[in-house]
């Protein structure tokens, strides 16, 4: 049995995972290891007069005085209006957000060092602190970086003229939304592992991360080293998400102070710190302004987005990706003749904001499927066919949209058209009048998004980051028993890259994924990548291999061919073997040929040998896309606020499934976040910014028992651009699940006069707001004047 | 968050551990599934735990000869989930159903009946349902050179949220439940964010027509449990759940000042409780 590109084949990494047996950086065991624990700061916003450490102690603690040799993390962008913000790996001058990095104390274990933490005295002016990002616009504002003299990393504008569809219209829809603050909550929390290897000399870091090759440059850069001293190494991680694909402050700090210590330092976040410190995500808000003529065709979006980017820029995607991902985003899979977004990336006494699954797309996707609801309930039309009707048709590909995103290929609108029918659109109407007239309320609600994929080099030039992704290579080597070897610089974290880059070679060279293996994450064993983010690993690392993998199954033709006594481009790859008609060789004689027994081939045989590197990138850069339709019926219990969702459906198109069990996997585990967001995630603070979720008690995260079964759907439009025709699909789930499952709350609220506009929607809020309302329907659009 | 250092002892039997726990610095400790995460956030900071689960009188149970249930404080949720009740009747289904539906299996398997009538967190399950089923809480303490017991009405043992009438020196090692006639029916309604998490709202309700014993209980208030004694007669009387507005004066005269949300909460949970009695009828 092939298990090649889209074969359903168990994950090559579940055996370890489960078994127990898989190394996490809380795993590892170095001799004369010592743990680190970190004294946070207990206030959102003051000035830092003074560290002081207890007595006796003073060579266990360091602080930023300590590490006055090493640089801040500093994400310079581009972009112009761009402040660039000092992150420093231990606080300096002034503290910024609860939960910041003071002082890092070292003991032999993580109890004492915690012991020792606690003597630690901080001598903290407080400041003023700033909690709502549209406080933080406003002229007065306490400032979070003193010199800026206004809390805005950076401002942007798309400039589109709506004079015209201003006039057309029949319908404007206003409304506000907002997106919660929201933690990523990866099984593994960030865990980094740092010690001087005396033999390499080199220093070697250990640290759960999706982007290996890129920390090592990070923490280069911040202590001043040459690249060839560092080496960082990924083990196994549970679950990235984007919160691993910075530099962490803690990265430099625990590197910095293995090296001063002398001895291999460890620092594994708790569950506390990362719901405090790591609180670092998903904020928006939208206010928003749409045209629509009067059967619900969409004309044009006029809206300010507002990200609240809390106190830093992270390093290397800055504070601008977010809110450039927003405005460039918004108008999604629809077509739209006018367009105008103003977006604000405001500083706030928060922790640093960092991209998570879907990148800034959660929030324009909600914003976006909302508006096309409330339009049309404004036509009193069916929500699925105005969105149906409004969304980019297959006969306009590749379609180019009004923020200059090139759409590669798909049936946008199918896609809504095969939901609806895997959901029973139609039976459900009749259903619903049936359960109004009993007393329920129960509703639909669709939400169709665009995922680009994969973007490289000149989407991430434009955004003016410091680091841009290019070429991604990988090496594939058949071994001397035959069996292959397959290294990549990207990383494995739970998306099953180890199983599906195997599963490439396995394509080209016909041995079974279970005698492929991959090694991956180590920056001293595999070739340079940027890493996992964005979607691109299977598309960029998967091509890579792909490459190699088919310049290696060529040169293993000719040896064959050499062997066999026939022609090279007669010889066929299958089943571990090389054939010849009837006449074979197995892999494991021709690397035997290779390696030990060379008199066997000719004098004139090609030296590069059975093990290549190859690099890869897709035709175009500007990124391939995804798409897909997500659809909910849900159950609002009007006594209680309560939201049972009673059935979830996805009708996706990622191209070519390389492993549609993990397609499958990504799926429901992306939707599974996308529902956190939708119900129930959302970090909350006081005035004074102190954050009040800094529990899982808290904190609420969805559980088995809150999540539906979901069904899937699937269309397989090849990319015209990349290798086998493949999309990124990692993120995607995660986007469409607050619109959907809003959009479906609204539905059943509709004669309650009731609109959520608000994430999470919690019982809470539902709750007030029927508790609220008159019960008249509101206005849900005008007329234009 | 690791707790910071603290001395353990184990005892083997029930004199040893309340002599432990007689100075008053000690802390006993059981299934820790609330005691655990305090001390892992250093809010709790015990310079000695006393564990007191090696101790086979805390996890017996017994109907006793005047046909009250004993259950010693020791025994899990997860054991009364599974059946552990040496009888049948609505006395143990009631508890049968409410130990089910406690956090999770796996808090179920370690967390305590009588470690979470100790803790006394407001919208714990067992503090509303004791409550609801007029249990006496058994204590002991080691004073003059010999163990002493005093019994306690759970409705005098919880103070405040978690605050409870045991002394310093005491553990809690019984609860007593009187005996409830086979045509006694309940009602146990609890409002969460999610399964397993601590209820938003929660009321239980029993009545015995044998004994004329009825009570509404509403947990969850950020304190003790309050009783609504005149609509669990009320109820036991007409056979039918009042109007939700006149459920609604009655929490708003025993709890004033509630939030809307809460207050529809607690309405609806005390409905739906007073109602599931109504169908068990």
């Amino acid at each position: 049995m092939s298990t090649g590109i889209g074969a359903r084949v168990i994950r090559k990494e579940d055996a370890r995972l489960l078994a127990g047996t898989a190394r996490f950086v809380g795993d590892i065991k170095l001799p004369r290891l010592w743990e680190a624990a970190f004294v946070r700061s207990p206030i959102a916003h003051g000035i830092l007069r003074g560290v002081v450490k207890p007595n006796g102690l003073e060579d266990r603690v360091f602080t930023a005085d300590d590490m006055a040799d090493v640089l801040p993390i500093r994400a310079e962008s581009s972009l112009p209006t761009y402040k660039m913000s000092d992150y420093p790996p231990l606080a300096r001058d002034k503290v910024r957000y609860v939960g910041e990095c003071v002082a890092l104390c070292i003991a032999p274990t993580r109890a004492e060092a915690e012991d020792i933490a606690e003597l630690v005295t901080l001598d903290i002016d407080p400041l003023p602190p700033v909690v709502d990002a549209l406080e933080a616009r406003e002229v007065g504002a306490p400032l979070v970086h003193d010199a800026w003299g206004d809390n805005l990393f950076l401002t942007t504008q798309v400039d589109g003229d709506m004079e015209a569809v201003k006039a057309q219209s029949a319908i404007v829809i206003e409304r506000e939304y907002n997106t919660a603050r929201q933690c990523m909550t990866p099984m593994e929390g960030k865990g980094v592992l740092a010690h001087w290897d005396g033999k390499d000399g080199q220093l070697v870091v250990h640290t759960s991360t999706q982007v290996p090759h890129l920390i090592r440059t990070g923490i280069a850069l911040c202590l001043q080293m040459d690249q060839g001293d560092v080496r960082v190494i990924a083990p196994d991680v549970g679950g990235g998400f984007g919160y691993k694909c910075v530099l962490q402050p803690e990265e430099v700090s625990v590197s910095w102070a293995a090296r001063k210590a002398g001895r291999p330092i460890r620092w594994t976040e708790d569950r506390r710190e990362h719901l405090v410190a790591g609180a670092n995500t998903r904020q928006h808000h939208y206010k928003l302004t749409a045209y629509a003529d009067k059967r619900g065709k969409l004309l044009g979006i006029d809206a300010e987005v507002t990200v609240d980017i809390g106190a830093y820029s992270v390093w290397p995607f800055t504070a601008c990706l977010e809110a450039s991902q927003a405005g460039g985003n918004l108008p999604g899979p629809y077509a739209l003749e006018a367009y105008r977004c103003k977006t604000f990336s405001v500083a706030t006494n928060k922790p640093a904001f960092t991209p998570y699954r879907g990148v800034a797309r959660p929030g324009v996707c909600f914003a976006m499927e909302l508006t096309i609801d409330a339009i049309a309930r404004a036509v009193s039309r069916e929500p699925a066919d105005v969105r149906r009707e409004n969304l980019v048709p297959a006969t306009a590909m590749p379609y180019t949209n009004v923020t200059n995103k090139h759409y590669d290929s798909g049936d946008y609108p199918e896609s809504v058209v095969q939901a609806a029918r895997m959901i029973d659109l139609e039976g459900f109407r009749a259903r619903q009048e049936a359960a109004r007239g009993e007393g329920r309320r129960i509703g639909i609600g669709f939400s169709t998004f665009t995922e680009q994929s994969a973007h490289g080099t000149k989407v991430f030039a434009a955004w003016g980051l410091p680091l841009v992704p290019g070429y991604e290579q990988a090496m594939v080597k058949l071994t001397p028993s035959g069996s292959v070897e397959v290294r990549s610089g990207n990383h494995s974290f739970g998306q099953g890259l180890e199983t599906t880059i195997a599963q490439v070679a396995s394509e080209w060279l016909r041995v079974d994924v279970s005698d492929i293996k991959v090694t991956m994450g180590d920056t001293g064993l595999t070739p340079y990548s940027t890493g996992a983010y964005a979607s691109r690993g299977m598309v960029m690392a998967g091509g890579a291999v792909s490459k190699a993998a088919e310049e290696l199954a060529g040169r293993i033709k000719i040896h064959a061919g050499h062997l066999l006594q026939a022609n090279p481009d007669d010889i066929e790859l299958r089943e571990g073997a090389a054939w010849a008609g009837s006449a074979s060789i197995s892999l494991s004689d021709i690397a035997h040929a290779w390696y030990l027994r060379p008199d066997q081939l000719p004098d004139d045989v090609n030296t590069a040998g059975l093990e290549v590197t190859q690099g890869y990138k897709p035709d175009v850069d500007t990124g391939v896309f995804t798409y897909a339709t997500h659809a909910a019926i849900v159950e609002v219990d009007p006594e209680t606020g309560r939201v049972e969702i009673d059935d979830y459906v996805i009708f996706e198109d990622c191209g070519r499934r390389v492993n549609p069990l993990i397609l499958e996997g990504q799926a429901y585990g992306g939707a599974a976040q996308g529902i956190g967001t939708a119900l129930f995630e959302e970090v909350l603070y006081d005035a004074s910014g102190q954050p009040l979720t800094s529990t899982l008690a808290d904190y609420i995260l969805p559980g088995p028992a809150e999540l539906p079964k979901m069904r899937l759907g699937h269309a397989e439009t090849l990319s015209p651009f990349t290798r086998h025709g493949i999309k990124g699909v990692g993120e995607g789930a995660a986007i469409a699940p607050g619109g959907a499952i809003v959009n479906a709350i609204n539905d059943a609220l509709h004669p309650d006069g009731v609109e959520l506009t608000q994430l999470p929607a919690t019982p809470e809020r539902i709750l007030q707001a029927l508790l609220s309302t008159d019960g008249a329907t509101p206005e849900f659009g005008e007329a234009a004047e | 968050m690791k707790p910071a250092a603290f001395g353990y002892t184990r005892p083997a039997s029930l004199d040893a551990a309340a002599e432990a726990i007689a100075g008053g610095a000690a802390k006993p400790a059981s299934g820790t599934q609330s005691l655990g995460p305090m001390l892992n956030l250093r809010l709790a900071r015990p310079g000695h735990l006393v564990d007191l689960s090696a101790l086979p009188e805390l996890t017996s149970i017994v109907v006793e000869p005047d046909g009250r249930l004993r259950i010693g404080a020791g025994v899990t949720h997860g054991r009364i989930e599974d059946g552990a009740l040496p009888e049948n009747g609505p006395r143990s289904e009631m508890l049968r159903h409410v130990a089910g539906d406690i956090a999770y299996r796996a808090v179920r398997n370690r967390g305590t009946l009588g470690g979470s009538l100790a803790h006394a967190d407001p919208a714990a399950d067992w503090v509303t349902t004791m409550t609801a089923l007029d249990a006496t809480l058994e204590l002991i303490a080691w004073r003059s050179g010999r163990l002493a017991r005093r019994q306690i009405a759970m409705r005098r043992f919880m103070l405040g949220a978690y605050r409870t009438a045991l002394e310093s020196d005491e553990i809690l090692s019984a609860v007593l439940l009187p005996k409830l006639s086979d045509s006694a029916c309940w009602g146990y309604a609890k409002i969460c964010r999610k399964v397993g998490e601590f209820a938003d709202a929660m009321a239980a309700v029993v009545l015995d027509p044998a004994s004329g014993y009825a009570r509404g209980v509403v947990g969850s208030t950020g304190g003790a449990p309050v009783l609504f004694p005149h609509l669990a007669a009320d109820l036991a009387r007409q056979g039918q759940v009042p109007e939700e507005a006149v459920v609604g004066e009655a929490l708003d005269a025993a709890l004033p000042g509630l939030a809307l949300v809460k207050r529809k909460l607690m309405t609806v949970a005390l409905v739906r409780a007073m109602s599931q009695t109504v169908v068990r009828q």
